[in-house]
C-alpha cells in the first residue's frame, strides 16, 4: 500500500506542477503549490508508515508549518499585487527583467 | 483496505485535477478541500492519524479558509465579476466527490476501526515523542518560520503609514 | 659625552615636530625659539660631542653608537646606528653651524612670511635629515636622510607655493634627483645581493674581500652610487634643477648649498671611498665629470643677470672641484673644500638674501649697483666671501681648499684636469668680482630700504670670519686617517710652493680683469655677454641642457602620454569585455521577469536531472 501511497504522491505532485506552470491567475499558482506540497507530505508520511516509525509524520508536520507561512505570505504578496498592478497575473509584474 | 485506499486515491486525483483546472477560484477552492480531505483520509489508511487530523484541521481547515478571504477580498476590489448563477454543474463536481468521500468515511466508522486492515498504527504519543525529542531543533526553526512569515505577511499588507485607505 | 651623540639629530626633528603640529598656535617668538633653537642646541652637542671626540679618541677612530635594531629580513640586519669618525664630525660641525647661522638669518628674513611657523618646520626637518644622512652608520639610514633632504628641498624650494613657477621648480629639483635617487637605490641592492649588508664598514670590508679590483660588480655598483651622488650634488649631467632651485627662500637656497643637500654626494662618495679605489674606471669618471662641470658652470655663472643664479652656478662649478678632489683619491682635500664653500656660499647667499631683503626682491644684479655705501656691513662680507670664492691668495679659506684639489690633481698625473681646474678658478675669480663690483660699486641702482637688523648681520660676520680663516684650520690631517691618506707625493715641495704662487696670480688675474671691465666708473651693460654675443646667450641658458632633456625626454614623454592618453593597449582588455557583454546580453534574455518563465526553467531543470541520475 505505502508503494500506491507514493504513486499517488507522484500523481498528485505532477498535477500541481502542471498547474503551476499553465495556470496565469496567482491564486492558482499558489493553490498548485499547496497541491505539490500536500503530495510532497504524503510521500513521506507513506514512507513512515511504511516503515512504521514517526518521522515521516514530523518531517509532514515541518511541511505543514512551511505551507502555512508560505502560503500567509504568498497571500499577502497576491494582495499587494493586485493593488499595483491591479491584476493577478505574475506576468504583469515583470519589470525586475535582466 | 487496498480497495478503500484506491477508491481514496481516485477521489483525490479527479479533485485534484479539477481544483487546478476550474476557472473560478471558488470552485477551485472546494476541488481542493475535496482533495485535502482525500488524501487526510488515505493518511488515516496508512496509519498516520495525527497527520491526518493535522490535514483535516490545517490544510482543509486554515490555509483553504485563509485562501477562501483572499478570493473574497479580491471579488470585492473594481471590476469583481458579477455573482455567478447558481447552476448545478458549478457545484455538481464537488458534490459528487465528497458524496464518494464522505461514504467511503461512513463505512469505515460503521465498521469500526478494529474491523478494517489500516497499516501499522503510528500514534500522536509516538509522533509529539519525536518532535520534542531529536527534532527538537527543528521545531524551534518551524516556530521561527512561522514567527517570519506572520510579520512577513502583516508588513506586506501594511498600508504605507501617512496614506489613507484608497 | 659621545653619548649625547643621538641629540644631534634629534633636536632638530624634536623642533620640525613641534613647529609641525603646534606651529599654527605658537607666537612668532616662540616659534623662532623652538626653530632657531633646536638647530643652536644641536650645534652646541655636535661642539661637546667633537671635543670629546677629540680630546679621546676612540680606538680605530670610530665612534658608534646603535640605538636600535631597524628590522630583520631575510638576512638584512640593518641598525639605527650613528657612525662617528672624523668625517662626520667634520660634516655634523659643519651642518649644524652653518644651519644655525641660517637659522638665525631666516628669522629675520622671513619675519614678515605669513607662512612662518612651515618655514622653520621645512628648515629644522631638512637639517635633521642631513644630520640622519651624516650620521648613518648603515647605508639604509643613509638612504633615509638622502631620500628626507630630497623631500625638504621639495618643500622648500616650493614654500611659495601660490607662484607655479617656484612649484614647477620644486617639481624640477625633485624628479631630477630622483633620476639618481632611483640609480643609487639600484647600487644599494646590488649590494645587498651580494654583500648581504649596508653596514658602512662591513660593506668596505667585505667588497675588498670578495671583489677583485676593477671587477663588473663593484664598476656596476660605484658607478650606481656615482649616479646618486650626481644628482644630489648637481653634476653633469644632472645639473639642471639646482640653477632652479633658486625659487626657494634666500636662506633655503643657502642651506641647500651650503650645509645640506648637494654636499650630500660628495659626502656619499667619500663615505664609499672604498667602493671607488676597487674601480679605478669609475673614480676616473668622477674627476672627469667634476671638470667638466666646474668648467661649465662656471662659464654660465659668467653671462647670468640674476645675483641668485650666479651663485647657484658657481656652487655646480665649487662642487667640481670637490668631485675633481674625489676623484684624483684626495677625498680629504675635496671634503675641506667642501667645508670653506660652505662657509663662504652660506655667506654670499645670505649676503645676497640681505641684499634681495633691503632692495626690494631685486634680483637683477644690473639694475642693483652702488650699495657699497648703503650697506656696508654686507658689503664687507660679501667681498670676503667672494674672495674666498675666487680663492683670493693667502687670506681666504677658498684658496688654500681649491689649491689643495689642484695641487693633489697635479700630483697624481692628472695635468689635463689640473689645467681645466686652474681655467676654472681663473673664470670663477672672474665672475665672482663682476657680481661684487656690479653689485656693490658703480652707480647707484635700486634704493636699499630695509636695513638688515643684528640677526642677518651677525651670521654675515662670524661666516665672513670663518671664510677668511677656516683655511688655517688643519682639517686635511684631521681627515686622512678616515679618508686615506694622498700617495706619497712625487712631486718635491718646491712644485707645491710653485704651484700655489701660479694658483695665486691666476685668482688675482682674474679679479683685476673684472675690475677692469666692471669695475671701472662709466661701464655700460655687460662687458663679457656683449664679447660672447650668442655664445653668451647659450652659456646664459646654462649651456641649452633644459632646452635639450626637453627635445629628449620631456617632449618624447609627453608625446607617449599623449599616445596613450586614448588607451591603445585597452583594446584587447576591451576586446574581453564586450565579449562578456555579449554573453550577458544572451542570457539576460533568460532572466526575463516572468515568474512562470522561472518556475518552468526550475521544473525542467528538475526533470532533466531527475532523467540523469535514473539513466546514468
Amino acid at each position: 500500500m505505502a508503494g500506491e501511497a507514493l504513486a499517488l504522491a507522484a500523481v498528485l505532485f505532477a498535477l500541481g506542477l502542471v498547474g503551476l506552470l499553465v495556470r496565469r491567475n496567482l491564486i492558482f499558482v499558489l493553490l498548485s503549490l499547496e497541491v505539490m506540497l500536500n503530495a510532497a507530505g504524503l510521500a513521506f508520511v507513506a514512507a513512515g508508515a511504511r516503515w512504521g516509525q514517526p518521522d515521516g509524520q514530523v518531517t509532514f508536520l515541518f511541511i505543514l508549518a512551511i505551507a502555512a507561512a508560505e502560503v500567509a505570505v504568498g497571500l499577502a504578496l497576491v494582495l499587494r499585487l493586485q493593488t499595483a498592478f491591479r491584476s493577478l497575473d505574475p506576468d504583469a509584474a515583470s519589470r525586475l527583467g535582466g | 483496505m487496498i480497495a478503500l485506499f484506491r477508491l481514496t486515491a481516485r477521489v483525490a486525483v479527479v479533485a485534484t485535477a479539477l481544483a487546478v483546472s476550474r476557472r473560478h477560484a471558488v470552485h477551485a477552492l472546494l476541488y481542493l478541500v475535496v482533495s485535502l480531505l482525500a488524501v487526510a483520509f488515505s493518511f488515516f489508511l496508512l496509519g498516520a492519524p495525527f497527520a491526518a487530523a493535522l490535514e483535516v484541521i490545517i490544510y482543509a481547515g486554515a490555509i483553504m479558509v485563509l485562501f477562501v478571504f483572499v478570493v473574497m477580498m479580491l471579488g470585492l476590489g473594481p471590476g469583481a465579476r458579477p455573482e455567478e448563477p447558481r447552476h448545478p454543474d458549478r457545484w455538481l463536481g464537488p458534490a459528487l466527490l465528497g458524496a464518494v468521500l464522505l461514504g467511503e468515511l461512513v463505512y469505515v466508522l460503521t465498521l469500526g476501526p478494529r474491523s478494517v486492515e489500516i497499516a501499522a498504527e503510528v500514534g500522536p504519543k509516538a509522533v509529539g515523542t519525536a518532535l520534542w525529542g531529536p527534532y527538537l531543533l527543528g521545531v524551534e526553526l518551524v516556530g521561527l518560520l512561522l514567527l517570519a512569515g506572520l510579520v512577513g505577511a502583516y508588513h506586506l499588507v501594511r498600508r504605507p503609514p501617512g496614506k489613507e485607505k484608497t | 659625552m659621545l653619548d649625547l651623540l643621538w641629540l644631534v639629530p634629534v633636536l632638530p626633528l624634536a623642533g620640525f615636530l613641534a613647529l609641525t603640529f603646534a606651529g599654527r598656535r605658537l607666537a612668532k617668538p616662540a616659534v623662532t625659539a623652538i626653530g632657531v633653537g633646536s638647530v643652536g642646541l644641536s650645534s652646541l652637542v655636535a661642539g661637546a660631542v667633537a671635543a670629546a671626540f677629540l680630546g679621546h679618541m676612540p680606538p680605530g677612530g670610530v665612534h658608534r653608537q646603535i640605538l636600535w635594531r631597524w628590522f630583520d629580513v631575510a638576512g638584512l640586519r640593518p641598525e639605527i646606528s650613528l657612525h662617528l669618525d672624523a668625517l662626520s664630525l667634520v660634516m655634523i660641525l659643519v651642518v649644524t653651524g652653518v644651519g644655525f647661522l641660517i637659522h638665525l638669518y631666516s628669522a629675520q628674513f622671513m619675519e614678515e612670511d605669513a607662512d612662518f611657523a612651515r618655514f622653520f618646520a621645512s628648515m629644522n626637518l631638512f637639517v635633521a635629515m642631513m644630520l640622519v644622512l651624516v650620521l648613518a652608520g648603515d647605508l639604509l639610514l643613509l638612504y633615509l636622510g638622502w631620500e628626507g633632504v630630497g623631500l625638504c628641498s621639495f618643500l622648500l624650494i616650493g614654500f611659495w607655493y601660490g607662484e607655479p613657477a617656484n612649484v614647477l621648480a620644486a617639481r624640477k629639483a625633485f624628479v631630477v634627483t630622483r633620476v639618481g635617487d632611483v640609480a643609487m637605490a639600484i647600487g644599494l641592492f646590488i649590494l645587498v645581493d651580494r654583500l648581504g649588508t649596508l653596514d658602512l664598514q662591513a660593506v668596505v670590508a667585505r667588497a675588498e674581500a670578495q671583489w677583485a679590483p676593477g671587477s663588473a660588480a663593484v664598476v656596476a655598483v660605484a658607478a650606481l652610487l656615482l649616479g646618486g651622488a650626481v644628482g644630489k650634488s648637481a653634476q653633469l649631467p644632472l645639473q639642471t634643477w639646482l640653477p632652479d632651485a633658486m625659487a626657494g627662500p634666500t636662506p633655503v637656497s643657502a642651506l641647500i648649498h651650503a650645509a645640506t643637500m648637494v654636499t650630500a654626494g660628495v659626502y656619499l662618495v667619500a663615505r664609499t671611498g672604498g667602493l671607488f679605489e676597487l674601480a679605478p674606471s669609475i673614480r676616473t669618471a668622477v674627476a672627469v665629470i667634476g671638470t667638466a662641470t666646474l668648467l661649465l658652470a662656471a662659464g654660465a655663472a659668467l653671462v647670468q643677470r640674476d645675483i641668485k643664479r650666479i651663485l647657484a652656478y658657481s656652487t655646480i662649478s665649487q662642487l667640481g672641484y670637490m668631485f675633481l678632489g674625489l676623484g684624483v683619491g684626495s677625498a680629504s682635500a675635496a671634503i675641506f673644500h667642501l667645508v670653506t664653500h660652505a662657509f663662504f656660499k652660506a655667506l654670499l647667499f645670505l649676503g645676497a638674501g640681505a641684499v634681495i631683503y633691503a632692495c626690494h626682491h631685486e634680483h637683477d644684479i644690473f639694475r642693483l649697483g652702488g650699495l657699497r655705501r648703503s650697506l656696508p656691513t654686507v658689503t664687507w662680507t660679501f667681498v670676503a666671501g667672494a674672495a674666498a670664492l675666487a680663492g683670493f691668495p693667502l687670506v681666504t679659506a677658498g684658496f688654500y681648499s681649491k689649491d689643495l684639489v689642484l695641487w693633489r690633481a697635479f700630483a697624481g698625473g692628472h695635468f689635463l684636469l689640473w689645467g681645466a681646474g686652474l681655467l676654472g678658478a681663473f673664470v670663477t675669480a672672474l665672475y665672482s668680482f663682476r657680481l661684487v663690483f656690479v653689485v656693490f660699486w658703480g652707480e647707484t641702482g635700486t634704493e636699499a630700504g630695509a636695513r638688515p637688523g643684528w640677526r642677518m648681520t651677525v651670521p654675515l660676520t662670524i661666516l665672513a670670519a670663518l671664510s677668511l680663516v677656516g683655511g688655517w684650520l688643519g682639517l686635511p690631517a684631521v681627515l686622512e686617517p678616515v679618508l686615506g691618506a694622498a700617495e706619497e707625493m712625487a712631486e718635491p715641495h718646491g712644485t707645491e710652493l710653485l704651484l700655489q704662487v701660479l694658483a695665486g696670480v691666476v685668482s688675482l688675474g682674474g679679479i683685476a680683469l673684472a675690475w677692469a671691465l666692471y669695475g671701472r666708473p662709466g661701464r655700460h651693460g655687460d662687458p663679457v655677454a656683449d664679447a660672447l654675443g650668442p655664445v653668451g646667450r647659450w652659456w646664459r641658458a646654462g649651456w641649452g641642457f633644459d632646452a635639450l632633456y626637453d627635445r629628449l625626454f620631456v617632449r618624447p614623454y609627453d608625446a607617449v602620454a599623449r599616445a596613450l592618453e586614448k588607451d591603445p593597449v585597452d583594446r584587447l582588455p576591451a576586446a574581453a569585455a564586450g565579449l562578456a557583454r555579449g554573453f550577458h546580453r544572451a542570457l539576460a534574455l533568460t532572466q526575463n521577469g516572468r515568474l512562470r518563465w522561472y518556475a518552468l526553467s526550475l521544473a525542467a531543470g528538475a526533470t532533466f536531472a531527475l532523467y540523469l541520475v535514473l539513466t546514468l
